[in-house]
């Protein structure tokens, strides 16, 4: 019964959207791109993490996070300590002063490995912080900030000032966090080399993988009634918090959730690009994967994965033809998509795109109808079926 | 019960010695009135005289700097609006608040009293018995046909007939409805008339409102309320030719 159900979902309007990325994502893609190419790809997926938590959090829940980098950054830096600790073995670092500690510890004088990277040299424990300390830090601050009715513009204001905090935290204690330069020269996994192109394309198809996890994760919260009580909260949380919720603790969930996709994301980035520096969780990276979130459709958790991939892409294609005006295109983008269509590209596919479609799934169904009508008289369907079909509507954002 | 029962456990709710001041300014004094167990209350009075913020106190929306709400034995002062709500209250607020982006059938699932915490919202099923309890409801308040439409797409009326109904889904012992009436055709008011009259058969109800008529149609008894205070209570006749209540609000 389960994979039946399985079966119907993926030849429904839904499961096609999900068959064409995932189709996009691991043959076409692979199949037209050098391995340097796709590298950049899996780069650019890194930041769709970010953009389908932003969708939980933002889109559906209405909580602005201006500080998604934050997340990204501390799964990010996780990684890189464990990769970071595995690349300087006393054998690899008998030049420095104190063998078998990172080299910028070295730099700075540090003598002995800091009490926080210890457990780091476990590979089960960075699998776990990379998604576990992220969360901490947003169960954190959603306690702080959720429980005192801390919200909107002030709460995207915080996250903000937060991104900034950590930023000039990881710059200043240099000895312990590889300051501005971040945390560079990981080589190897677990003894795998991360640099040769088979492991960047393996590592491509991981994360790949893991997009596909989460999204399915957004997917099943968002369909579940907990997803509609996120709705809800976004545009009347009082009627939310009397009809008997504690609308703190939803938004928690939401913001931890968001934190753990994030975390996933840096984990991949850093496994994908191969060092960590704080220049990808400050404001402005934390600022341009809302815009991610904004341009994709900020409703849609599929959305969201083609805004990461659309403007990064933009980016690096604008950054080597012009380099200085990146940044004003971004802006223009930004305001162009506020502006004119604050759905996003699944907003637009959702307004004109699928009345396409349905006219054409129409037709095939009235003709398949037609054919089935002929053989039997089929009875009515059930009340509770109509109920159910809601679901289906509620879901197919452009999904 | 036991035999030497305390006047306020005799009551559903007890409000006593109520007071709320907004930077000195008391929008509740010193406010003390009972509700009998399957009464309709109203409660009536001029503009800015405190009574959405009673409702408000009771409701836990806003915080009371003295005094005491018991709701069946139980002190409301002191818990959070959800627990409030599970203790068995229900509040409309004047504008209708539904949620416009779901569906009329998804507005009452949600209001639903099962699945209230994150885990219990993430394995609420739609089963047989909350289909049942939706559409249940959905006859009461006239919306069985617009179970699968959006919210949004509602009159005026309707939504707040939808909220109400989001609160009677909840299965409360107290109702607390704001205006229910307000902004509504004359056709809709006697709807939501009889509406009420059917609720009140099983629920305890305080309505706020101004449509004499209309108060006068579902009250048991009227608390007139002036300047935070109680200024007269009765039943609609007493309250009607009480002097105060004419000099203050009804109008020679």
């Amino acid at each position: 019964m389960k994979s039946s159900a399985l079966a119907k979902w993926i030849v429904s309007r839904e499961g096609l959207y999900y068959l064409i990325l995932a189709a996009l994502l691991i043959v076409v893609l692979p199949l037209f791109l050098d391995p340097f190419r796709l590298n950049m790809v899996g780069k650019y997926l890194t930041y769709a993490f970010v953009a389908i938590g932003l969708v939980m959090c933002w889109g559906k829940a209405g909580i602005l996070s201006l500080g998604q980098g934050v997340f990204f950054g501390l799964g990010g830096y996780c990684m890189a300590m464990f990769l970071k600790l595995e690349a300087s073995t006393p054998e690899a670092t008998t030049i420095q002063s104190t063998p078998g500690i990172p080299d910028f510890m070295d730099w700075n004088r540090i003598t002995e490995l800091p009490w926080f990277w210890e457990p780091f040299n476990s590979f089960s424990f960075t699998l776990l912080a990379v998604i576990g300390v992220p969360m901490l830090l947003a169960f954190i601050i959603g306690l702080a900030m959720f429980t005192r009715r801390v919200g909107g513009v002030y709460f995207a204001i915080i996250t903000q000032a937060i991104a900034a905090i950590l930023t000039i935290l990881i710059i200043g204690q240099q000895g312990y966090t590889g300051g501005v330069n971040g945390i560079t020269d990981l080589q190897t996994l677990n003894g795998w080399d991360i640099r040769t192109d088979e492991a960047r394309i393996t590592l491509y198809f991981i994360c790949v993988g893991m997009l596909f996890l989460c999204l399915f994760v957004a997917r099943f919260v968002e369909n579940r009634k907990l997803g509609r009580i996120l709705v809800a909260m976004n545009a009347q949380e009082n009627r939310v918090r009397f009809s008997g919720y504690d609308v703190a603790a939803f938004k928690i969930f939401v913001f931890c959730l968001a934190a753990a996709f994030a975390g996933i994301g840096g984990a991949m980035f850093t496994l994908l690009v191969g060092f960590m520096s704080p220049s990808f969780i400050g404001i402005v990276a934390s600022i341009e994967m809302v815009i991610f979130c904004a341009l994709g459709g900020r409703l849609s958790i599929l959305g969201a994965v083609y805004g990461a991939l659309l403007v990064n892409a933009a980016k690096s294609g604008f950054s080597e033809s012009f380099p200085e005006l990146w940044p004003f295109a971004m802006g223009a983008l930004f305001i162009g998509v506020v502006l004119a269509f604050p759905n996003g590209l699944a907003g637009l596919y959702r307004s004109y795109v699928m009345p396409l479609e349905d006219r054409l799934f129409k037709r095939n169904k009235a003709q398949a109808n037609s054919v089935a009508k002929l053989a039997t008289a089929k009875p009515e369907a059930k009340k509770s079926d109509n109920y159910d079909a809601i679901t289906d509507t509620y879901s197919p954002e452009k999904s | 019960m036991s035999a030497a029962k305390k006047n306020s456990s005799d009551f559903l709710l007890a409000v006593e010695g109520l007071t709320v001041s907004f930077d000195g300014f008391k929008a509740v004094d010193n406010l003390s009135f009972y509700l009998d167990p399957k009464e309709i209350r109203v409660i009536i009075g001029p503009n800015g005289a405190g009574k959405t913020t009673v409702l408000d106190l009771i409701c836990g929306k806003t915080k009371a700097t003295s005094g005491s709400i018991k709701f069946a034995g139980k002190e409301l002062t002191k818990l959070k609006e959800h627990q409030i709500v599970h203790s068995g209250v229900g509040r409309k607020f004047q504008t209708p608040s539904v949620f416009e982006d779901l569906t009329v059938f998804e507005n009452l699932e949600v209001s639903y009293p099962k699945g209230h915490s994150v885990v219990g919202a993430l394995a609420f099923k739609r089963d047989a018995k909350v289909i049942e309890a939706v559409e249940e409801v959905a006859a009461t308040i006239f919306l069985t046909d617009a179970l699968n439409e959006s919210a949004a797409s509602l009159s005026h009326g309707q939504k707040q007939w939808l909220e109400i109904g989001m609160l009677l889904i909840q299965k409360p012992a107290l109702l607390m409805l704001d205006e229910p009436v307000a902004g509504m055709s004359v056709a809709e008011r006697k709807k939501t008339a009889e509406l009420l009259r059917v609720i009140t058969k099983d629920h305890t109800v305080l309505v706020i409102e101004h449509d004499m008529q209309f108060v006068g149609d579902i009250a048991d008894r009227v608390t007139v309320m002036h300047q935070g205070k109680v200024l007269s209570e009765g039943s609609i006749e007493h309250v009607k030719s009480d002097p105060k209540v004419i000099e203050v609000y009804l109008g020679h």
